[in-house]
């Protein structure tokens, strides 16, 4: 039963960041609970039930995939610090994916996991950016970009003086600011450089059942290790007393207390929890950036319609890309999609069900408020549009009517969804702009993992959740 | 404990943190990091396995003694025998 009082450490939300520190902490002896409001793992990258069918969220493709053998990059650091097996995750490898410019894509750039299919296709669109994109290229190779100390600066600046084809900055800039990008027009320099790795010179796989397979994994090793969790029990405040955190009070109205407490929900939807005396100052901001994504179910594969080679298209049909919160509810100018079918999944198997997916950017505060007639009507709306945006950058269907007369039914999340399922304000995915590498906060004992704290992506989730747990906990004994 | 006895000690926990590795060849006198792809957190886990099986101590200053198998077994046998016998 669960009935302990006192951890060593308290770690808030069972996302990828709050499992990875759990099973960490738990390993080296902790006595660790996780502390989540939902009914289900996984926070921003979960699955959900809906009308007997399972629907992954926020995973489109695992990125910073690299095959057996390479050795010292993120894949690898996170098997070997949660002790698992690379077989366990079952990653399948993307088939190709693009990027696609102009209204009906007539630039692109193909790539895959394979880096040498990128340069050639830069070396065959942009001939005079060759050079430049390879300068670029060893300049991330040696970007130590896991410091917890680096100083942010300009992508935008540091690209331009290896190339000046605003279209090729562009084109390059859209799937890694999509991919993980809080902050609006231009990205910090490591975290470019973070991105450029994971999706580019690493690359994109998944497991055949998506999302829970991970889930699983890291739920196994969590409770092999001794790691407790409470469900639907989330953390109501954390109660302060000079400078530490003295006592979680949780939903339902018991006190727990830990020596340490390890926060994944986000710096200002953390800080908020926070009772204190006196205030440590303003709340950092929520995040700007949200999205919708449509999600419809076809009664045969992709491939059928044509649309068989593509995993993922990052699509813009602007002169320039703009990655910004729109005026409007949603922007379906750019945006991603998503065949999850067109993983290699080896000979004998593949998906039930034929998966069209499609992601662009929306504005929360055009969906928080709507009554519910009018929100049902504007997903309506925005399901159509979106559909009609992303099929510009896919091969011409066999008729009109194909993809309306092939689904079998659809789904939608709205900004709205995410802040309802997730408690991440503004329905901000990548979370707060700012990001805080150290994990600190007003607390000493308080420390922040997951997307506030800064590494990308899913695989980057887990690093942090690690990373932050060694740094604050186990270093110190 | 042996100085042998230690260096294959070492060697079990670099098995299980780095199964991606192979150990057979290691040479006691080459760093580790020289020969395997071992990075801090690496090192952070050898210390932290030593301190779970063992309950030994490894203090930050000292992490450098873990250089190589041979370094690891000048330092760490002799913590190794003076830790209090178990019955």
């Amino acid at each position: 039963m669960n009935s302990r009082t006192h951890y060593d450490v308290a770690i808030i939300g069972a996302g990828m960041s709050g499992l990875a520190a759990g099973i960490r902490l738990a390993h080296f002896g902790k006595r660790v609970c996780i502390f989540e409001r939902h009914h289900a793992v996984g926070g921003l990258n979960g699955f959900y039930s809906h009308g007997g069918r399972r629907f992954d969220v926020g995973l489109h493709a695992m990125t910073n995939y690299v095959r057996p053998g390479t050795k010292g990059t993120p894949l690898g650091k996170l098997l070997r610090q949660l002790r698992i097996e690379r077989e366990e995750f079952a990653l399948c490898e993307q088939r190709q994916s693009r990027i696609a410019f102009g209204p009906h894509g007539a630039d692109t750039l193909r790539f895959t996991n394979d880096f040498a299919v990128l340069e050639s296709e830069v070396a065959r669109r942009f001939p005079a950016q060759i050079d430049g994109f390879r300068r670029l290229t060893a300049a991330i190779r040696a970007h130590d970009d896991v410091a917890l100390d680096a100083v942010p600066h300009s992508a935008r600046q540091v690209v331009r003086e290896y190339l000046s084809d605003p279209l090729l900055e562009d084109m390059l800039f859209c799937p890694l600011m999509y991919y993980g990008s809080a902050t609006e027009h231009d990205m910090d320099f490591g975290q470019f450089a973070i991105m450029f790795k994971a999706l580019f010179l690493e690359g994109f796989a998944r497991p055949l059942d998506g999302v829970r397979v991970i889930l699983r994994v890291l739920l196994e090793k969590y409770r092999a290790a001794g790691g407790e969790r409470r469900m639907k029990c989330g953390v109501k405040h954390i109660v302060a007393h000079e400078g530490r955190a003295t006592a979680l009070t949780l939903d339902h109205g018991e006190d727990i207390t830990a020596d340490h407490v390890l926060s994944s929900i986000g710096a200002p939807e953390t800080a908020r929890l926070i009772q204190s005396g006196h205030r440590g100052g303003p709340p950092p901001a929520p995040g700007r950036l949200s999205f919708v994504e449509t999600i419809t179910i076809l009664d045969r594969p992709p491939a059928e319609l044509g649309w068989g080679s593509d995993t993922i298209v990052f699509f813009n049909d602007r002169p320039r890309f703009e990655y910004a919160r729109p005026d409007g509810p949603v922007d379906p100018r750019s945006g991603v999609i998503c065949l999850p079918n067109n993983f290699d999944y080896g000979p004998d198997a593949q998906l039930a069900e034929g998966i069209f997916r499609c992601t662009c950017l929306a504005n929360y505060e055009r969906w928080a408020h709507l009554p519910e007639p009018e929100y049902r009507a504007a997903k309506q709306h925005w399901y159509e549009a979106l559909q009609r945006s992303a099929q510009r950058f896919l091969p011409r269907l066999p008729a009109p009517d194909a993809l309306a007369r092939a689904t079998v039914t659809t789904d939608m999340f709205t900004p709205r969804t995410i802040t309802k399922f997730t408690g991440h304000l503004g329905g901000a995915i990548y979370g707060a702009a700012e990001k805080n590498r150290q994990g600190r906060t007003e607390l000493s004992n308080l420390y922040l993992c997951g997307t506030d704290q800064g590494f990308l992506g899913i695989v980057g989730a887990m690093l942090s959740g690690i990373s932050m747990a060694n740094y604050h906990i186990l270093k110190k004994g | 404990m042996t100085k042998d006895e230690c260096k294959q000690v070492v060697t079990d926990i670099i098995a299980d943190i780095a199964p991606d590795e192979d150990l057979t060849n290691l040479k006691p006198d080459v760093r580790l990091r020289d020969q395997l792809q071992l990075d801090s957190m690496d090192f952070l886990d050898i210390v932290m396995e030593l301190r779970k099986r063992y309950g030994l101590e490894v203090p930050e200053a000292d992490y450098l003694q873990l250089a190589s198998l041979d370094s690891c077994a000048e330092y760490l046998t002799p913590k190794f025998n003076a830790l209090p016998t178990k019955h």
